[in-house]
């Protein structure tokens, strides 16, 4: 699955041929095997696999916050493998965001300091413009003040997808955003996703085990046992479902 | 970036305060010194100011000895009268009155004893008229031989009144009888200068009783004339009277003796500042686990940062920043309360001196900058370990439970191999006596690396120490979870158990040496000392108590009474060095008393110029019989003894021992201590009571039995025992400080893991017990460790100071019984407040707890 150069100026991330191994002998577990794949600019690329199947790691190494046992990652036209501390950090400040299914908000911040939270650590401005229709898009304008303390889980999640956006990264990971919400607020945060990459043209590589939460990305990308084994374009729950259902039979065969 | 840090600080303020509160101790130890001895300097300023007031010039003769201010109030020495109207006679003089004034006086009170001073001198002088420093407040001046008038000091501590008859004990002669026929005070409405007690005599009886020589006196004071500077003036009237005497102004004598009391200020200063450093040693491990703790609570949270694109130095100085955040803070009110250490302790210092007017309070420049470079310093550097840890926290442990692996104790463990290691080559070279002029550097640098050292190794240590610690408690559920729980963080456990340890090691180190100094010299004494009774009372100030000479042959005549000495002893220079020399009334008593055996010569008899030594100061000296040497004493001029014995060195006897007759010439002529030998077959109890009596007429001193007599002289070592325990209890005290935030940590840490046991059923009262053995097993391992440290450093001490008479080593085991009891007790106490806060968790909150 080696990419021509022309899609390659389009692609905001990319991996080719990644290998993950942790441990070593009896103890050696291989997460990823040989992995190539592309995620397009401004496109909404789910990640989708059973437990195990690699698809956090996958993202981890893509994102740089975990280092490949083999082959190359790069982000934009940067490559990732094999940049040290300063490149990474450099990296997670000006071309990645991310979303946590934790959320992951400081709770001695309220929600507008959050969401500056990185461009201050990079010592930037917000770009007023940019930074209204963040809130806006979010619907957090009157919750600026608050504490994520007194803030939903929705809400929390939507103040965090306003700080991956705020800073306008290369792409955004998003691992497992609505694995801690009810169903509402899931699709209200998934919503805002796909808003912001069909109205802002964002990159947004998410992670999910969930069909509904798929069926919202442009793309499906399915792995198991540490590859990909397929792919959807233009996906909808049941045929994400569909082809889980065919991932899962061997996959439990094989294990 | 800073915002963030700064309100991650704030909502942790509490977690903070507690090690802030370390740092506070240490900077108020600090400052407080600061203050202390810069409102006692001022204040001695102002008293010698006072003291010189009204004299523009001051003539005295050249000392025969200098003295420092630590050996003791110098006395200047007599000269002619005739000396005065030399200098009344240079023009520019518009008085010269010649003045006697000599340490020494001693009043006895209403009550029978003397009136002690505790350091401010006791001076006899002659009475010269009112003045712009002395006024009368009561009676008049002394006419004849037998009238004194006092100080109103010295009239309220003796009780006594104008018109009473007292005895005044003095240094050249008996207990004499006086009446008082007026009380003094002093300009300003004060009753005394400094705390100074001042009996004033008619002009003879001063010159007989202060100076031993008629028509004498020991300085002139001269007021100039009117438009003559005092400097012109000193100038012309050095000239007139000559080489033989110091002419100084009274500003100069006013700023040397100021300058003497600050550099006995400055010793007290330096060993506060010891205090300060012991206690700013343990809060540095304190603050080091406080932020540890912290960086570990916020691993999450630091990892986020990271992931949204911190750097690693951002970490680093966001960590250090909340450090000198918490260090600013903590110098600011350790400075405040340093302050108020200093006024209090400036205060009992004056009362306790006899009434001192103290100056205004000051806080000098050092005070303040030295307590925020102590405090900001000493947080950020304890900070840093923790900020640099903080910073490898990996970003993806914003996304994982990342569960902390535990770490291999192999680097830290070798690193406090190695520091033990350096600590004990620097304490084998300075107990050794090989670093030189820098023993007491490398002494205190090696008990520094020991301590960092041991504190390092402790990680390893821990875990079969609390292990076995924790089975004592381990007969229930809750206290097993404790055992556990104490065991979980080795590193957590150790650094809070190693506060402790320093404390307690500096304890049980300085109580092992001295009890060993102190059954060392009493063993020696046991052995060496054949009198059955001995004369001698307790020092109070700089001059020792003494008692009247004629005692002695007093008691000579008492029947059983084999032989009596009386000893002398003062500094003098023996061949141009300053050497202590004593005099025996009884020459014999050397060999029958103190066990003395000659190696050469005659040592049981001493002509009019003829003097013993003792083996090292012969060999030192490269002295022999018959070798002649001159010696200056305090008074008279300087003479030529020759050596006519030499005697074996010990710890009992004097390097120098001159014949009785030189004892008139010494500072103090008049003998410190009596040693009485009874005949065999007497019993003490027959001989005591008729010695007893003879001893009315000297309050200052008392007869004892030899066991007494010892008991006695060691036990003035518990005074200073006591108080640098004392001082080593802050450093203690803050240790429990560390068990305490440690316990509040952990248990904030671990509030899900709590709120789960209670959900399965952990009552309120066990959670309670399960959070107290965890602190008795840390703080027992802490005084564990102490008393181990402490008793292998006081050993290698003693042992060093074998050849200075410290023979015996005694470990003091029930002392250190005590300590691990007490560390129990401060265990239960320090787990008292998180086991409350343990106990309130809310079971469904804490389960809920992110």
């Amino acid at each position: 699955m080696t990419a021509t150069v022309g899609r390659q100026a389009q692609a905001a991330a990319r991996a080719s041929d990644v290998w993950k191994v942790y441990g070593s002998g009896e103890a050696q577990v291989i997460a990823l095997r040989g992995v190539s794949a592309e995620f397009e600019r401004g496109r909404f690329t789910a990640i989708m696999g059973p437990s195990g199947s690699g698809k956090s790691t996958l993202m981890h190494c893509l994102a740089g916050l975990d280092t490949v046992t083999r082959g190359t990652v790069s982000i934009g036209d940067t490559t990732v493998t094999g940049l040290g501390d300063a490149g990474l950090t450099k990296l997670r400040r000006d071309k990645v965001g991310f979303i946590f299914q934790q959320f992951n908000l400081l709770p001695t911040l309220s929600a507008k300091e959050n969401i500056l939270l990185p461009l201050s650590i990079a010592g930037r401005k917000p770009d007023p413009a940019w930074y209204d229709t963040v809130i806006d898009t979010v619907g957090l304008r009157d919750r600026l003040d608050h504490r994520p303390a007194q803030l939903s889980g929705g809400q929390q999640q939507r103040v965090a997808c306003a700080r991956a956006l705020v800073s306008r990264p290369e792409v955004i990971f998003a691992d497992e955003p609505t694995g801690n919400l009810d169903s509402r607020a899931g699709a209200e945060v998934l919503n805002f996703l796909r808003n912001s990459v069909r109205e802002h043209g964002q990159t947004i590589v998410m992670v999910t085990h969930d069909p509904t939460a798929a069926a919202y990305a442009d793309r499906v990308v399915f792995l198991a046992d540490g590859q990909i084994v397929s792919e959807l374009i233009e996906p909808t729950a049941e045929t994400v479902l569909d082809t889980m259902k065919k991932l899962d039979a061997p996959t439990e065969v094989n294990g | 970036m800073l915002r963030a840090t700064l309100k991650s600080l704030l909502a942790r303020k509490l977690r903070l305060v507690l090690s802030g509160l370390a740092v506070v101790l240490g900077v108020m130890f600090v400052s407080g010194a600061f203050v202390l001895t810069d409102t006692l300097g001022r204040t001695f300023d102002a008293i010698f100011a006072d003291a010189y007031e009204g004299i523009d010039v001051n003539v005295a003769a050249k000392p025969k000895i200098a003295l420092s201010e630590m050996e003791g109030e110098q006395t200047p020495p007599p000269f002619p009268a005739a000396t005065v109207e030399k200098v009344r006679a240079v023009p520019g003089v518009a008085e010269a009155t010649g003045v006697i004034a000599a340490d020494g006086a001693r009043l006895i009170g209403s009550n029978g004893k003397a009136v002690a001073s505790f350091g401010p001198p006791q001076l006899g002088e002659n009475w010269t008229g009112e003045s712009d420093l002395i006024r009368l407040r009561e009676g008049r001046g002394p006419n004849a031989d037998g009238e004194i008038v006092i100080n109103k000091g010295l009239a309220t501590a003796g009780k006594v009144a104008v018109g009473d008859r007292v005895g005044v004990l003095t240094p050249l002669g008996p207990k004499q009888e006086f009446t008082i026929v007026g009380i003094f005070g002093y300009s300003g409405g004060r009753d005394s200068i400094g705390g100074a007690n001042e009996i004033m005599f008619t002009t003879p009886v001063a010159q007989r009783l202060m100076l031993g020589e008629a028509g004498t006196v020991n300085s002139v004071s001269v007021k100039a004339a009117d438009g003559v500077s005092a400097e012109s003036l000193r100038d012309a009237v050095a000239t007139a009277v000559g080489d033989a005497y110091e002419v100084k102004t009274g500003k100069q004598l006013s700023d040397e003796a100021a300058a003497g009391f600050k550099e006995a200020l400055s010793f007290f200063n330096r060993i506060l500042l010891g205090f300060a450093a012991v206690a700013l040693l343990v809060g540095t491990f304190l603050i080091l686990n406080t932020f540890s703790i912290i960086v570990a609570q916020r691993t999450r949270e630091l990892a986020l940062m990271r992931a949204i694109g911190a750097g690693r130095r951002q970490i680093v100085s966001s960590v250090v920043l909340e450090a000198v955040a918490v260090g600013l803070i903590a110098s600011v009110l350790g400075l405040a309360a340093g302050i108020g250490i200093g006024a209090l302790l400036a205060w009992a210092f004056g009362n306790l001196a006899g009434g001192l007017t103290l100056a205004g309070l000051g806080v000098p420049a050092s005070a303040v900058i030295s307590a925020f470079a102590v405090g900001i310093v000493i947080t950020v550097v304890a900070a840093l370990l923790p900020a640099l840890r903080a910073s490898r926290i990996p970003p993806i442990a914003a996304m994982q439970d990342v569960a902390t692996p535990d770490r291999p104790l192999t680097k830290i463990t070798v690193a406090g191999g190695l520091v033990t290691a350096v600590g004990a080559v620097l304490l084998f070279l300075g107990l050794g006596g090989n670093a030189g002029d820098n023993t007491l550097v490398t002494i205190l640098g090696g008990v520094l690396f020991a301590f960092i050292g041991v504190a390092l190794l402790t990680p390893l240590i821990s875990r079969p120490v609390v292990n076995l610690l924790g089975t004592i408690f381990a007969w229930s559920v809750p206290g097993k979870l404790g055992r556990l729980n104490s065991g979980r963080n080795p590193r957590r456990t150790a650094i809070t158990a190693a506060a402790l340890m320093v404390g307690i090691a500096l304890v049980t180190g300085v109580t092992v040496i001295l009890d060993s100094a102190k059954s060392s010299i009493s063993g020696l004494a046991q052995d060496s000392i054949k009198a059955e009774l001995v004369i001698s009372g307790v020092q109070s100030g700089p001059r020792p108590p003494t008692f009247d000479p004629a005692v002695l042959e007093k008691v000579a005549a008492i029947p059983g009474v084999r032989l009596v000495d009386g000893e002398y002893g003062d500094m003098a220079v023996v061949g141009g060095e300053r050497t202590w020399v004593a005099a025996s009334s009884e020459v014999g008593a050397l060999r029958q008393i103190f066990g003395a055996t000659p190696t050469a010569g005659d040592i049981d008899r001493l002509a009019p110029d003829e003097m013993l030594v003792s083996s090292d100061v012969a060999k030192n000296r490269g002295l022999s019989v018959g070798s002649t040497v001159p010696v200056q004493l305090a008074r008279g001029d300087a003479r030529t003894y020759t050596v006519s014995g030499i005697y074996t060195a010990s710890q009992l006897t004097n390097p120098v021992v001159l014949p009785p007759q030189a004892a008139r010439d010494f500072a103090i002529p008049q003998p410190i201590q009596g040693f009485i030998q009874l005949a065999p077959g007497t019993r003490v109890a027959d001989v005591q009571p008729q010695v007893e009596a003879l001893l009315a007429d000297s309050p200052e001193v008392s007869v004892a039995d030899r066991d007494a007599f010892i008991e006695q002289q060691a036990s003035q070592l518990d005074g200073l025992l006591t108080m640098i325990q004392i001082l080593l209890a802050l450093a203690i005290v803050i240790a429990v400080l560390g068990i305490v935030n440690t316990l509040a940590l952990s248990v904030l840490e671990r509030t899900r893991e709590l709120g789960l046991l209670r959900a399965i059923g952990l009552r309120r009262a066990q959670t309670m017990r399960m959070i107290t053995v965890e602190a008795v097993v840390i703080s027992v391992f802490g005084a564990l460790l102490g008393v181990v440290v402490g008793a292998g450093l006081g050993a290698a001490v003693v042992e060093a100071l074998k050849d200075e008479g410290i023979t015996d080593l005694i470990l003091p085991w029930s002392q250190m019984g005590v300590f691990l009891g007490l560390a129990a007790i401060v265990g239960v106490v320090a787990a008292v407040l998180p086991a409350i806060r343990a106990a309130r968790i809310n079971v469904l909150g804490a389960i809920a707890h992110d």
